[in-house]
């Protein structure tokens, strides 16, 4: 059953930015970017984490859940450390993500070349 | 073209901005959403079937499944953009593969290989972030006030 909500949740959240793109004409990255100061707010009333329970990766995957993760490592690191941790703390667990398209990313431009 | 622009243009301008306005194709937003949503789905769908590989196989629980998944995604997404699958899917289905993180690794991973020939260091390291940089930078930002804000309400004041 989680397949399905996976499916339906990632399919109308990608609805949602196809939208802002289409009708409020707005390029792809004010899009994204809005996605995810939207995943960061939803976190921050604990919106996001129920949801994620509910779709699992229709709900992690779109990139929603990198403000949601961000704002996630902070207050995690915050509650150990005290407020010194929302610095600390902000990268803890998105770290995979960028990490992996910054390696990925550049082993891609010594492999392939540019068909432009 | 916003309003306050407009007043500055000269009538012949305004003009041309109206023809402008009138020969741009009408964007088909329904059968966009269509295909946003079903490749969107798809690749969300895709993710959960990563995710229940590594618990099943790797004992990862369902939360710390999250991440190896994502950088599953993410390698993917790479791979198929320096191949060059992954832009012609994206003409298609637009928000549908810009919207999941595998949009962001394209959009890295594009611009890591379109800027190689100025160089390694001054081409690929510096244009890396040039267009998936904003969706840190304003991610952190509102994550850092998000997370400050919680604290001090929970921590300072004693909650709710």
């Amino acid at each position: 059953m989680i397949f399905f909500w996976a499916f339906v949740v990632g399919g109308m959240i990608c609805v949602i930015g196809q939208i802002m793109m289409d009708v409020f004409k707005l390029t792809p990255a004010h899009t994204t970017s809005t996605l995810v100061v939207i995943g960061a707010i939803l976190d921050g009333f604990g919106l996001y984490e129920p949801l994620i329970k509910f779709a699992g990766a229709g709900a992690t995957v779109p990139i929603t859940s990198f403000g949601n993760a961000l704002v996630h490592g902070a207050m995690a690191e915050a509650n150990k450390m005290g407020i010194i941790g929302v610095i600390t703390g902000i990268f803890e667990v998105t770290s995979a993500g960028i990490s992996a398209a910054i390696v990925f990313g550049f082993l891609a431009s010594l492999i392939f070349k540019s068909k432009g | 073209m916003s309003d306050k622009k407009k007043k500055k243009l000269t009538p012949i301008q305004q003009q041309y901005q109206d023809f402008v306005q009138k020969r741009e194709p009408k964007r088909p937003v329904i059968k966009n959403c269509i295909y946003a949503f079903l490749v969107g789905g798809t690749i969300c769908l895709i993710g959960q079937a990563i995710s229940a590989f590594y618990i099943h196989f790797f004992h990862f629980d369902e939360k710390s499944a999250g991440d190896p998944t994502v950088a599953t995604l993410v390698f993917i997404s790479v791979l198929m953009t320096g191949l060059g699958v992954y832009d012609h899917i994206a003409q298609k289905a637009g928000a549908g593969t810009i919207i999941p993180v595998t949009g962001f690794a394209n959009a890295m991973a594009s611009a890591a290989i379109e800027h190689r020939c100025e160089g390694y260091v001054l081409g690929v390291g510096g244009n890396m972030f040039k267009l998936a940089g904003s969706v840190i930078v304003f991610g952190v930002f509102s994550a850092f006030v998000i997370a400050l804000v919680k604290v001090i309400v929970t921590k300072y004041l004693g909650g709710f």
